[in-house]
């Protein structure tokens, strides 16, 4: 795959829909020749330890983000949309632009196409401040996106701007015939007091294999307000690579909700970089998972000045023979005095063959912060289970109510009603029951 | 209504019940009274049917139904209530969703409908109001930070609720001040009805004062040992466990 891959990128490059002025040119040649160097991670990688690529890497993937073969009909696509709410959209099918389905803007602000932004001059300050300046440039799956990257999501919020409505960033697969690989690319900028919602999802709706190999940076400015929200509930031939890394100026507030329901194989990278003081970085996720299902969860939070704080809580409930991955690393530069960092990861396990490796990891070289880490892994409370049916609960239904009440802590972050009603709903149905209860 | 016959029972290879017997019938109040170790959890427990402890020997029959036979929410259903010494909390779902769903499974198992909401918050405030429960307590996450207090009169809200034809009061006085205490009792003497039975399990004469028993069994090393009018209560209470060995 990495072979041919190389030998795609010249003809990327002359075929894609990005002008190759000079210096962008220099952005993805740069980024292709680190792919070349250290390919794709091996399991021999320390942060790899517990996934593998090599499954996915032998699908004979097609590259090139092609035309849909058929329109795609809002109401096939309906239900993966927030709904009962106004919003911006921003609508990819198979890797290109889908205008039908987006609701976009230019007024006042930029929501739109991040092709758009690479190729006209009005957007030179982006490419030159933004563009790759979060994203790892060691790492060989950003690189490759970097290299490949040709569509996406660019949001610029200006500043003292509330956005009433959120935004969604939906990406859709259709291609029946072949097996596809796509980078999607998201760059996203709020600027001084700006406030924004964005949820981004990933939707196969083919019967072939799909790898999407995503990159997100996120810059906030001072005292911007950011929940980034990532809805993952595809289908078992379905994988996702989703590298996002966000940039933090003083006083701002971003937090980054991941929920994994689905697909096969999922890793997600989420890196904060504290670049103020008084910043505030939140990490939620929940995951749930059956049969053979793997997630990775990756985080690192770079306390990198003095007065900060991070607050991370991860819940897992892994059914089947669905494993886990959960590897948290907080670290606190010498100047980071003051820090508050907080870190937790609780897992349950339903069956004797599921798995979770937990791994929280510190390194702390300030020495006055409150820095706490707590990782649990469990089964479902017995005591709790009796509780509820000795008052006629059902088994079954005692069970999803009590694993509901487990995510319930992290559900309740969620700022956008809507967003909460579709998680209980996936939940619920993850769970096999109708939980009866008025959310 | 309760039939208890030779009730054997252990814990791992540990037996904790030795051959209970226990008649109970309609409308009456029993308590059982015992020193710590003696089996009274154990008892409830395995009535309920909680799967920690096998029973060897013996059989347990409410009205006609072999009580053994059953799961822990056919029990419920039933009829059978026990108010826990321990509470457990489930953050996330309220205390209304929680007897909602608990009712509505009862409902259910009956081929009963789902009972009209309305209807549902009529019984509630009524219930709530008997056990002077504030209202915003039923928003609130089931037992998650209640006081020892609140998490005994929850129980009692929702044996209001779910009206069993045999309530089985585990240690309900532990934790409770002299006015919740009061309030408890009151409720659970208020539901006490000539078609239901209730047990009263507990270490101290305290909560008799309250709720009178017609009978006071005594239980020391898995058996009962001695069979009383309420009087018997106020004789331990002077006298120590001691003195029934």
């Amino acid at each position: 795959m990495k072979d041919k891959l190389i030998a795609s990128f010249m003809a990327f490059e002359n075929k894609g829909s990005i002008q190759t002025d000079t210096e962008f040119h220099k952005v993805r040649s740069a980024a292709m020749q680190q792919f070349e160097n250290v390919g794709f991670p091996t399991k021999k990688v320390e942060d790899w330890k517990y996934t593998s690529l090599k499954k996915l890497l032998k699908n004979d993937y097609s590259l090139f983000p092609q035309l849909p073969k058929h329109e795609i009909q809002l109401a096939e696509v309906d239900t993966y949309f927030l709904k009962g709410i106004d919003s911006y959209k921003i609508v990819f099918v198979d890797g290109v632009y889908d205008s039908f389905l987006s609701e976009t803007t230019h007024d006042g602000m930029d929501i739109c196409l991040l092709s758009s932004a690479i190729n006209k001059p009005k957007y030179k300050i982006m490419r030159e401040h933004f563009f790759n300046k979060a994203a790892s440039k060691s790492d060989g799956l950003t690189a490759l996106n970097t290299a490949f990257a040709s569509e996406g999501a660019y949001i610029h919020i200006p500043k003292n701007t509330v956005l009433q409505k959120p935004i969604q960033i939906v990406y859709f697969t259709t291609d029946n015939e072949k097996d596809v690989l796509l980078q999607p690319r998201n760059l996203i900028i709020v600027d001084e007091n700006s406030q924004v919602q964005i949820v981004e999802r990933h939707q196969s709706l083919s019967n072939k294999n799909v790898l999407n190999n995503t990159v997100t940076e996120i810059f906030a400015n001072k005292r911007a307000h950011i929940d980034y929200y990532k809805i993952q509930n595809d289908q078992q031939n379905a994988s996702l690579i989703d590298s996002t890394f966000v940039e933090q100026k003083e006083q701002s507030v971003v937090s980054v909700s991941t929920f994994s329901f689905g697909g096969d194989m999922t890793r997600n990278t989420l890196s904060f970089y504290q670049k103020g003081e008084r910043i505030n970085s939140i990490l939620n996720g929940i995951t749930m998972l059956d049969n053979d299902q793997h997630v990775d969860n990756q985080t690192n939070v770079y306390h990198q000045q003095p007065n900060c704080e991070s607050h991370e809580l991860y819940k897992g409930i892994f059914d089947g023979k669905s494993t886990g991955v959960f590897n948290g690393k907080v670290l606190v530069d010498q100047i980071a005095q003051k820090t508050d960092a907080y870190q937790q990861n609780d897992n349950i396990l339903l069956t004797d063959d599921a798995t979770i490796n937990s791994k929280p990891q510190l390194e702390i070289f300030a020495d006055d912060v409150a820095c706490s880490h707590g990782c649990t892994i469990g089964q479902l409370d017995q005591d709790a289970l009796f509780y509820m049916r000795q008052r006629g609960i059902p088994e079954k239904e005692a069970k999803a109510l009590l694993l509901y009440a487990f995510t319930n802590e992290v559900v309740d972050k969620i700022r956008i009603p809507v967003l909460k009603t579709l998680i209980t709903k996936i939940i619920s149905q993850k769970l096999g029951v109708e939980l009866g209860i008025n959310i | 209504m309760l039939t208890i016959q030779n009730l054997h029972a252990n814990i791992g290879d540990k037996e904790i019940l030795k051959g209970i017997n226990l008649t109970i019938k309609a409308g009456e109040v029993h308590a059982i009274m015992g020193p710590n170790g003696s089996g009274k959890t154990t008892l409830s427990s395995v009535i309920a049917g909680r799967e920690d402890y096998e029973v060897t020997e013996g059989s347990i029959d409410l009205d006609d139904k072999d009580l053994l036979e059953l799961a822990p929410e056919e029990r419920a259903h039933e009829g059978v209530f026990m108010s826990f010494q321990y509470p457990v909390a489930i953050p996330g779902v309220t205390v209304t969703n929680f007897i909602k769903t608990a009712i509505n499974a009862k409902r259910k198992a009956a081929g009963l409908e789902d009972m009209p909401a309305a209807d549902l918050l009529k019984m509630i405030r009524e219930k709530a109001q008997l056990l002077n429960m504030d209202r915003s307590f039923l928003s609130r996450s089931l037992n998650d930070g209640f006081s020892g207090g609140e998490k005994k009169r929850n129980e009692i809200f929702q044996l209001a609720m779910l009206e069993p034809k045999l309530a089985i009061l585990d240690e309900t006085d532990s934790g409770l001040d002299i006015d919740a205490l009061k309030t408890v009792a009151n409720g659970v003497n208020k539901l006490k009805s000539k078609d239901n039975a209730v047990i009263v399990i507990t270490h101290y004469q305290r909560l008799l004062e309250y709720i009178v028993p017609d009978f006071v069994h005594v239980l020391s090393d898995g058996k009962i040992v001695k069979t009383g009018g309420k009087e018997l209560a106020l004789e331990l209470e002077e006298k120590g466990y001691e003195w029934v060995k």
